[in-house]
């Protein structure tokens, strides 16, 4: 247990190394991860949930919205950023390219999966009311579909934080993988240290978005709130 | 086969000897010829390596999830406690586990299969738990009045019929851990992390980046077909109701 003593000292520290060279502090590393990582995620819902969204307001596009975000989860991050590598070298366009190619689909997924499931009888009320296709989708399917929607790009930040660290093991530095990808500068305590901050990071920003989730849950929705145990048949799901 | 990965994949950009071609030499993007000379020794033992972790993973993260799963469906108050740990487990980034497990458990075997259990966890748990509960009350009385016990009824009308639900979670399973198992290489020398290891500290090396990176892809999506193809072989029924 000593190393976790030391671990948690090199936090106090704010990523201090006694004796070794200047290094970023842990603060500037954490606030630089999830600055890399917002980008990401913001490019990915841009391209995402239109996306999905219209796949599941025309209930076209099953096959590809589902299996979409069976292959991002296949898709092994540090395959992907090497590859991005030994194409274009590592930069940030790679790093933001790797985490948008990862974000995405479980967005898409659940865009569609959540327009697509609102109930039909709803929409056909809607559009007797005289609504259009568009009033549809914007004041009745997606104000019902956002809480789906919204634990997609809960799934996608959770799984950007964890490539951007990874991205640390392919050579793009400036993120809090750092420390744990060079144990020569940091030492085991800095790896254990920056192990312990990434993972307080990762379920830090899920309990954030999660309560965001619940902030923006219609009321109506959220009275009817049961845990779903919901089947992960059809991709990310996850509520 | 003791680290024979490490040994083989030595340096390979100032090996000057024969065998190395110019295109090697100039690391243009993809040589042919040093896949074909390191196929043996270096990618297909690594890619065995990672199908291994990935597979025992899988198969001792069903057992648990399967404990679990029945035990919550006999003890409804189970369901949330676990639910939040595994919710917990599988939210911590991959590489921040190995780490964290690193510490406590060495730089072994160990390390890695006990992270890579611990994100099979929820997807399992999960999919087990709403298939034993998406069985008909009907049914469940129909199995009561032909006389079935209660262990009878789990096996041979709420196993069976939560199949569906069942193979699908370990399709998510298998996917999501062969992709995690890429950087199981930080805490024990296996599997395609480290053939993009090597390549990534020479220069980097991209022939050895694309062929290992592509591999790991690969090997990826080929098994999500094969599940999916698995899926459909064993769940005839689901598929007629799906559609």
């Amino acid at each position: 247990m000593h190393e976790f003593v030391e671990a948690f000292r090199f936090i106090a520290r704010n990523g201090a190394v006694a004796g070794g060279p200047a290094l970023p502090s842990l603060s500037h590393l954490a606030l630089e991860t999830l600055k890399v990582g917002a980008i990401g995620v913001a490019i990915s819902v841009a391209i995402a949930a239109p996306l999905g969204a219209w796949l599941g307001h025309v209930h076209r596009g099953s096959f590809l919205a589902i299996n979409l975000g069976n292959i991002g989860r296949a898709l092994p991050s540090l395959a992907v950023l090497a590859i991005g590598d030994a194409f274009l070298g590592l930069g940030l366009t790679v790093v933001e390219l790797a985490l948008v190619i990862l974000a995405v689909p479980p967005i898409v997924t659940n865009a569609y999966l959540g327009v697509d499931g609102v109930d039909g009888e709803l929409v056909d009320a809607a559009r007797g009311m005289g609504m259009s296709g568009w009033q549809v989708l914007a004041r009745v399917e997606l104000p019902l579909s956002a809480p789906l929607l919204f634990a997609g790009i809960r799934t996608a930040a959770v799984f950007v934080i964890s490539t951007t660290t990874i991205a640390s093991l392919a050579g793009f530095s400036g993120t809090l993988g750092d420390p744990i990808a060079n144990e020569t500068s940091y030492r085991f305590s800095g790896v254990l240290g920056a192990a312990i901050c990434v993972a307080a990071l990762a379920l830090a920003v899920e309990g954030a978005l999660t309560l965001l989730q619940r902030a923006l849950t219609p009321r109506g929705l959220r009275l009817s709130e049961r845990e779903p145990a919901g089947v992960l048949e059809r991709g990310v799901a996850t509520a | 086969m003791s680290a024979p990965v490490t040994a083989a994949a030595g340096p390979v950009i100032p090996d000057y000897a024969a065998q190395s071609s110019s295109c090697e030499i100039d690391n243009r993007l993809f040589c042919w010829r040093w896949v074909q000379h390191n196929w043996g020794p270096v990618l297909w033992p690594a890619l065995r390596e990672h199908v291994v972790l990935a597979l025992a993973a899988v198969a001792i993260g069903f057992a648990i999830s399967m404990a679990l799963a029945l035990a919550a469906h006999r003890y409804g108050w189970l369901e949330r406690p676990t639910t939040i740990v595994t919710t917990i487990l599988y939210t911590i980034p991959g590489l921040a586990l190995f780490e964290l497990l690193a510490a406590p458990v060495g730089l072994n075997v160990f390390s890695a299969e006990i992270a890579l259990v611990s994100y099979t966890l929820l997807i399992l748990f999960r999919n087990i738990l709403a298939g034993l509960r998406s069985v008909p009350a009907e049914v469940l009385d129909a199995a009561e009045g032909t006389g079935m016990s209660r262990t009878q009824t789990l096996l041979r009308v709420e196993l069976p019929l939560a199949l569906p639900a069942i193979v699908a979670g370990l399709r998510i399973a298998i996917v999501t851990i062969i992709a995690l198992a890429t950087i199981v290489y930080v805490v024990y020398d296996r599997g395609l992390g480290v053939p993009i290891h090597t390549a990534l500290g020479e220069g980097p090396f991209k022939t050895e980046l694309i062929a290992a990176g592509g591999l790991a892809i690969g090997l990826a999506l080929l098994a999500d077909g094969l599940l999916v193809l698995g899926q459909r072989l064993l769940t005839p029924w689901a598929r007629a109701r799906a559609s």
